[in-house]
């Protein structure tokens, strides 16, 4: 695997996170959820797991949280199984976004983003580095200016971001997230991922499920392409994001071209009945 | 300090002060000092030492378990009407103490323990009956389960008093109604035991809480195991409400409220807001049982009315600000 800045990152590299042959079931249900997914969430990049709504990715990032038992297969953690950590070891080193996350009671932005520190304090405890991080994780998500609000007075797109910068303030080598562009507009949708791979160029492995393609086909060093539980594709944007490709698992009719002024493969999603011009 | 929790800290001395002092017989604030450093008239002293220390030393700790307790259930449930009898303690104490009654132990004692086993028996089935629903700490499913037991100990106690005597029924009803007419050092004693250990314990687990409070999912993701997390702080909680049960009966409505009320001042970050409730919960009771004892005197008013009738304008007024 090699990814934008032509680093090698195959082999024996075992920073990251590595979903190894990982099926799941929740309980109850008839069918797996996921089946056999492999793949690598390296360091230094941006990986992007896509693919139809009910394809698996969240439930891939709810078992890297163990909200879901395995069925088979390990999810190793920098070459370490996760299932020998602790919840609050895990936490330290892989910080995640879930989909859906809301206060029960609403608090102070500032207060939630130094729920980020959690995972790295006892009860009682000291953190020394808690200052530093939470104003370092501030500054990069460009959350300054919410702090002093309250949870429940924030917009989508500023609660979003507010995530965002706990997980940065959790100082994890991995960062996952959930949707991370949902109810975010252009403007704050390109300065998301452009944070990303900002935090991937740091060093940090950055994994992103999202249904955005084309964002994640400028952005991504790697995609992963799931389909009813399975992957059916995992690679480049060139590799992945191509109409032979997704036509088949989306079941919609769409074109990918090349903007020269992009550089990545765009695509864009026909209309599936021909439409009788206006007369 | 923040001036908020100096003004509740404040007030909540003030009206222990006055609940010492104020009464069939009134002492005044000269005489109640002699009585602390001694050289007072010994009917003075016997009335407050005796009489109404413990009952005042009594809310005090009732207030602040059923303040802790609801604090912890409505963080971890993630639900505002969640309060400390949720998850069956009261239901089950209710069908202990009403067994109790109808069999004619009408000692205090062992009412008293009739109905912590009645509390503790109920939670365990509540949570037994989530484990076997497969979903162990999903709020819904203990809400749930805690309606479905509650429902089935109202049952039983219908059923009880329609057998019971008349005598026993009306001894049970005013149980369920809640007083601190009977207390004694002895019942301070074993309350403020169970809070020294479950007190601390929870305040221990208060960034669990903070975690929990943002759903499951979310918590996993800060380090907290959301299950094992939800377990421990349902079943310390609801311990904490079934030793104010056995101490005082039921004293509605403080769980519910006194948790709004702290927020209100200090913000929703547990460790603080838990802290905060338990003096809130103290304030309240002490406040209402002054009430229940000295508005219809000598008749008694029955404390858990006392509570709801304080606490129904406060919650409005709290519903108002939300807004």
């Amino acid at each position: 695997m090699t990814d934008k800045s032509g680093t090698d990152k195959s082999g024996t590299d075992k920073s990251g996170v590595h979903w190894s042959n990982v099926s799941v079931r929740y309980p109850g249900a008839a069918t797996q959820a996921v089946t056999g997914v492999s793949f690598t969430a390296a360091s230094g990049s941006v990986t992007a797991v896509v693919g139809p709504n009910g394809s698996g990715k969240s439930t891939l990032v709810r078992a890297l949280l163990r909200r879901v038992p395995l069925l088979e297969g390990r999810i190793l953690i920098a070459g370490t199984d996760s299932a020998s950590l602790t919840q609050r070891v895990l936490a330290q080193r892989v910080a995640v976004v879930v989909q859906r996350e809301e206060p029960a009671f609403p608090m102070l932005a500032r207060e939630y983003v130094a729920l980020g520190r959690a995972p790295h304090v006892e009860a009682w405890g000291a953190d020394p580095r808690a200052t530093a991080a939470i104003h370092e994780a501030v500054s990069q998500a460009g959350v300054h200016d919410l702090l002093d609000r309250r949870t429940d007075e924030l917009s989508g797109g500023e609660w979003q971001r507010l995530r965002l910068a706990r997980a940065i303030a959790q100082e994890s080598e991995t960062i996952v997230l959930d949707e991370p562009t949902t109810f975010l507009d252009i403007a704050h949708e390109m300065s998301a991922f452009e944070l990303l791979a900002d935090l991937a160029r740091r060093g940090r492995a950055v994994l992103a499920v999202s249904h955005q393609l084309n964002l994640v086909s400028r952005f991504a060093d790697r995609i992963v392409l799931l389909h009813r539980g399975a992957v059916v594709a995992d690679g480049t944007p060139d590799d992945v994001i191509r109409a032979s490709v997704l036509e088949a698992v989306y079941e919609w009719p769409l074109v990918v071209s090349r903007d020269p002024a992009i550089g990545a493969p765009t695509l864009v999603p026909l209309r599936r009945r021909s439409v009788r011009p206006r007369t | 300090m923040n001036p908020r929790v100096a003004v509740l800290v404040a007030t909540l001395v003030a009206v222990s002060v006055a609940a010492l002092a104020l009464g069939p017989v009134s002492i005044d604030p000269g005489e109640l000092w002699r009585v602390v450093t001694g050289g007072a008239d010994p009917v003075a002293r016997a009335i407050v030492l005796d009489v109404r220390a413990p009952r005042v030393g009594l809310a005090l700790l009732v207030g602040a378990a059923l303040g802790m307790s609801g604090s912890v259930l409505q963080g971890a449930l993630r639900n505002a009407l969640a309060e400390p009898y949720l998850l069956g303690v009261s239901g089950g104490a209710a069908v202990g103490a009403v067994i109790a009654v109808s069999a004619g132990w009408t000692n205090p004692t062992v009412l008293s323990l009739a109905a912590f086993v009645g509390a503790l028996t109920a939670v365990f089935l509540v949570m037994g009956i989530a484990r076997a629903s497969g979903m162990t700490a999903d709020p819904r499913v203990l809400l749930m389960a805690g309606v479905v037991v509650g429902a089935f100990a109202n049952a039983a106690i219908m059923v009880l008093l329609a057998t019971a005597p008349a005598e026993a029924a009306r001894g049970a009803l005013w149980w369920m109604m809640g007083s601190l007419g009977s207390a004694q050092w002895r019942d301070v004693a074993r309350l403020a035991i169970v809070l020294a250990i479950a007190g601390p314990a929870l305040l221990h687990w208060a960034r669990d809480l903070d975690a929990l409070a943002l759903g499951h999912d979310a918590a996993a993701a800060l380090g907290v195991s959301p299950e094992a997390a939800s377990r421990k702080l349902y079943l310390t909680a609801s311990l904490l409400a079934a030793a104010t049960v056995a101490a005082a009966g039921l004293v509605g409505f403080v769980g519910l409220l006194v948790p709004h009320v702290a927020r209100a001042l200090v913000g929703a970050r547990h460790r603080v807001a838990l802290a905060v409730s338990a003096l809130a919960g103290s304030a309240l009771v002490v406040t209402a049982d002054l009430a229940a004892r000295t508005a219809r005197a000598p008749a008694e008013l029955p404390l858990g009315a006392v509570t709801a009738v304080v606490g129904v304008p406060f919650f409005l007024s709290l519903l108002r600000r939300m807004r």
